[in-house]
């Protein structure tokens, strides 16, 4: 049952390299990295119960983490084609 | 003054220090919670360092009502689920997508911020951009761009930011 | 007692096999829908539900240990984070100036893909 949990996020990660390599905008393949991102951190989960061994949640922990600030970092940079912009118009309150 | 941000202080240091113990895992060894506690503290003194050391950071009064909240998101995502999976596993799949402006019930940031972030987070509607205090949401269908069901979530939202006192 | 744990294992397997044919039913639909904006709505099925279902049948099958609350841990992160970073491209699509196909499109089933785009 987990093996087939496992198959079945990999046919969906297949899925999304199809959207990969098809999509007609820069912001598709954005998508579909964001996506296959998920898939792998919910892969990563199933994988370590597969295994027997509990590294993989702490893995998929870091993953999540990693996926959303790429994601964030690669947007930004076709953005503004620079990384040194400020991103929070948020006032400084001076305590 | 002092002692709110004493509050926000505290709040912010046990949750990074239950998030320290959740992620290691070692509850014996002096040594190792010592050095533990030792960084939830130094991870304050960042924050407290970065001036954002306020209610958006470590919301700790607004936490029930986000208890009371999130059910309710959940049946949302799960009824819109079920509409949105039947749309596209069809054989022939009949969209009709719109771009619709969303009036935004509450008035402070975090409160837009809970407001759009539920609607993204429904599937078939995406907060697109927002603009004052109109979001502009796409919608996969046109069932789904009632205007009731918006101005209920934005009530609702406007109540777990603390900004209404009965959800109606 | 033992009647409590095959239940377990068989909510876990459910949870499990739905998430997962969730998370596939939003991949298919991200190949096949026919513009942007539409496939963000199909990523977003696997975004929530498949992912809440996925994690709840893994902390099904381990229990009350620290694993699960690690796997709790995961959930929360990902319920935080995916309607910023779906919002993140679509925002970044819209000031781009990526025009959304309105009004009404219907799929023929033997109909090629590209039809319309």
């Amino acid at each position: 049952m987990i093996f087939a949990t496992a198959l079945m996020l990999m046919a969906a990660m297949m899925l999304m390299l199809v959207r990969l390599l098809r999509g007609p905008e820069l912001y598709d393949r954005v998508l579909a990295v964001n996506s296959f991102g998920t898939k792998t951190i919910l892969f990563l989960c199933v994988f370590s119960f597969l295994i027997g061994r509990n590294d993989g949640v702490d893995i998929a922990l870091l993953y999540a983490i990693m996926n959303f600030i790429s994601t964030i970092a690669i947007l930004k940079f076709f953005r503004y084609r620079t990384l040194d912009v400020a991103l929070s118009r948020r006032r400084r309150r001076r305590a | 003054m002092f002692g709110e941000g004493m509050g926000y202080a505290f709040s912010l240091l046990i949750a990074m220090a239950l998030l320290w113990l959740v992620l290691s895992g070692h509850y014996d060894s002096t040594l190792l919670l010592s050095l533990g506690g030792g960084s939830a503290v130094f991870a304050v003194f960042l924050a407290w360092r970065l001036h954002i050391l306020d209610d958006e950071t470590s919301p700790y009064h607004k936490l029930p009502r986000f208890f009371i909240y999130w059910p309710w998101l959940l049946v949302e995502v799960i009824k819109a689920n079920i509409i949105v999976v039947r749309t596209i596993l069809s054989p022939v799949m009949v969209l009709t997508p719109r771009m619709v402006r969303v009036k935004t019930l509450p008035g402070t940031d975090m409160g837009k911020v809970l407001l759009a972030n539920s609607i993204t987070l429904t599937p078939g509607t995406v907060s697109v951009d927002i603009d004052r205090d109109e979001i502009i949401v796409h919608a996969l269908l046109k069932e789904l761009t009632a205007k009731e069901g918006f101005a209920e979530m934005a009530r609702r939202c406007a109540w777990t930011w603390g900004e209404k006192e009965e959800v109606s | 007692m033992h009647i409590l744990e095959i239940a377990r294992h068989i909510l876990a397997a459910l949870c499990l096999l739905g998430g997962a044919s969730l998370v596939l039913a939003g991949a298919s639909g991200v190949v096949r829908l026919p513009d942007f904006y539409t496939r963000l709505h199909a990523a977003g099925v696997t975004d929530t539900l498949g992912t809440l279902l996925v994690l709840l049948g893994l902390i099904l099958l381990s229990g009350l240990t620290l694993l699960s609350a690690k796997l709790a841990l995961v959930g929360l992160f990902l319920f935080l984070t995916s309607p910023a970073s779906t919002h993140a491209i679509a925002n970044a699509a819209h000031k781009a100036g990526l025009k959304p196909r309105l009004g009404t499109w219907r799929s023929e089933p033997e109909a090629k893909e590209d039809k319309g785009a």
